[in-house]
């Protein structure tokens, strides 16, 4: 294992030296978007100064080289999650958009009246609603495999879920409310005795966990950049190349066209059948050079730097009087959430605000989790690999301070 | 007095505090002041919407002027209605509707007003107005 040199890290960005409410930042609001070091900055101006042209149309020099380092992320990606193929690598505006186009494009082709799609109990609204449009417009059924307690799936009633109907699975890698990761290897195997499709949302596992679809044998895989210390506006759709060849395309455009004429039209290959019009061409670039950042750094190292800090931040949090975490799963990256007794979650934030904190506060996109739980929200702590014990620490007094205020 | 007249006594209220912790923890103060709105009332109909805690807010008319009584789940968006229920209760329509809540941003919580936050103040205002010019019609 590489070695973690913190301050070196945190060096890289920008950032974090910035004050907010004359108090040193402290960000903690990771789960919703990470903040990008200066090699993605700077590669984003670079672009723009260097070779800003639209990609896979012009014959000149511009176009070629943005182009080229378009498909260079392309191959990143597909090394960074051990894709088979990159044409198996979509570039999309971000998670939700890639979950909308299997919903979208496989649900039109292979999901009718009275079929089944299964989800979690702990989905974001974004795993969650495209599915229920679908079920709408075809008459089909969610299933949905229930929690416990602590926030852990239920795998036995999962397994109990599956009939000759069921056609696709969809579930979160980690949860961005509870922080718990789900068996996803066992669960895509149980899918698999079925015969159905996994899709999986690994918005929230891309930047903690190292991913090999191949070896997970998933069948769908959605992340985004900018929860990846890269850019907004870009994310990907992995899938696999027999699944997306027999899928329609999602929008028609530019791009996705092979042959356009009036009476009849043929569609590009992949990736691109899956890409209308111009993307977001800074964005895609650049994420390939968020992912080279990752890389030199490690996911294991990452990981086990990250894990530590979960450990202190929730031990050094059961100090305080009134706690209770929601989701205490076995399995846990990256992610608290917690409520005090008698105040609510958007008082915290207010003064944590104040403080310098930055935290997330209310349902977070997840309002079934926090109906389970039967709570209004939760303030959410998520970490990233340039959070120290020394910001736990300040956030400890911090929540102390609002708490003698609040109570 | 005029709307005017609470809303520059306010403003001097707060010119006091300095301290932003300080003035927040006058504001929950202040939360605990609110003309609390009947329990029967707390109910989705009275719910103000846009907010990520919970605000009820219930306007009545005496003698042409409407009077609010308000809570919240939260203490700092409970001192932050009853500020509001304190600049316009007891107060004709006309007058509700017409005020300009130069106020808020006076007293340094203009923040609160954008869009995106999640206290609703923007919505409490615009509420406010509309309760105001709603039984203004009935009248």
């Amino acid at each position: 294992m590489r070695t973690f040199d913190i301050e070196k890290i945190r060096a890289d960005f920008p950032i974090l030296g910035r004050e907010v409410n004359g108090r040193p930042l402290v960000y903690f609001d990771n789960g919703a978007t990470t903040q990008k070091p200066k090699q993605v900055i700077e590669a984003i101006t670079r672009y723009y100064a260097d070779m800003n042209s639209n990609v896979h149309r012009g014959v000149h020099y511009l176009s070629q080289i943005s182009t080229d380092a378009f498909e260079v992320t392309r191959r990143k990606v597909q090394a960074f999650i051990n894709a088979e193929h990159e044409h198996e690598i979509i570039i999309t505006k971000g998670t939700t958009e890639a979950i909308n186009i299997v919903a979208s494009c496989y649900g039109r082709a292979f999901i009718n009246a009275g079929d089944e799609v299964i989800i979690s109990a702990m989905e974001h609204h974004s795993n969650i609603v495209p599915w229920q449009m679908l079920c709408d417009e075809k008459g089909c059924k969610l299933r949905i495999i229930p929690m416990d307690d602590r926030g852990e799936l239920d795998l036995e009633a999962y397994k109990s879920l599956f009939s000759e109907r069921t056609k696709l699975v969809s579930f979160t890698y980690v949860s961005n409310a509870l922080g718990t990761i789900n068996p996803a290897k066992e669960m895509i195997d149980i899918a698999h005795e079925h015969d159905v499709p996994v899709l999986i949302d690994g918005a929230q596992a891309i930047q903690h966990l190292a991913i090999d679809v191949q070896a997970l044998d998933v069948d769908f895989f959605a992340f985004s950049g900018h929860k990846m210390y890269g850019p907004t506006g870009v994310g990907v759709l992995y899938g696999k190349e027999e699944l997306l060849n027999k899928m329609p395309p999602y929008q028609g455009g530019g791009d996705m066209i092979k042959d356009v004429t009036f009476e009849k039209t043929t569609y590009n290959e992949l990736p691109f059948k899956f890409e209308a019009g111009t993307p977001n061409i800074e964005a895609g670039i650049c994420l390939g050079d968020a992912i080279d950042y990752i890389e030199g750094i490690g996911l294991d190292a990452i990981k086990a730097y990250e894990d530590e800090l979960l450990d202190y931040a929730t031990s050094r949090l059961s100090e305080i009087d009134g706690i209770r975490f929601i989701g205490t799963a076995k399995q846990k990256s990256s992610v608290i959430s917690f409520v005090v007794d008698g105040v609510h979650p958007y008082d915290i934030g207010v003064i944590l605000d104040k403080l310098g904190v930055a935290v997330r506060t209310g349902h977070h996109c997840a309002q079934p989790v926090m109906n389970a739980f039967d709570i209004p929200g939760t303030v959410r702590v998520s970490l990233a690999m340039y959070n120290t014990k020394e910001e736990v620490d300040i956030l400890i007094d911090g929540l102390q301070r609002a708490l003698n205020m609040l109570a | 007095m005029t709307i005017n007249e609470i809303q520059d006594e306010l403003i001097e209220d707060f010119s006091f505090y300095q301290d932003w912790m300080e003035k927040y923890e006058y504001i929950i103060q202040l939360g605990k002041e609110v003309p609390l709105i009947k329990e029967e009332y707390k109910k989705d109909d009275y719910i103000i919407k846009g907010c990520q805690s919970k605000v009820w807010l219930y306007p009545e008319m005496r003698d042409g002027k409407v009077y609010f009584t308000a809570d919240s789940d939260a203490v700092i968006t409970k001192g932050l209605v009853s500020l509001m229920v304190k600049v316009l209760s007891g107060h004709t329509p006309q007058e509700i509707a017409q005020a300009d809540l130069y106020f808020i941003d006076k007293i340094g919580l203009k923040e609160h007003l954008s869009p995106t936050r999640a206290n609703g103040l923007l919505s409490m205002v615009k509420q406010m107005k509309l309760y105001a010019v709603a039984l203004q019609m009935r009248a």
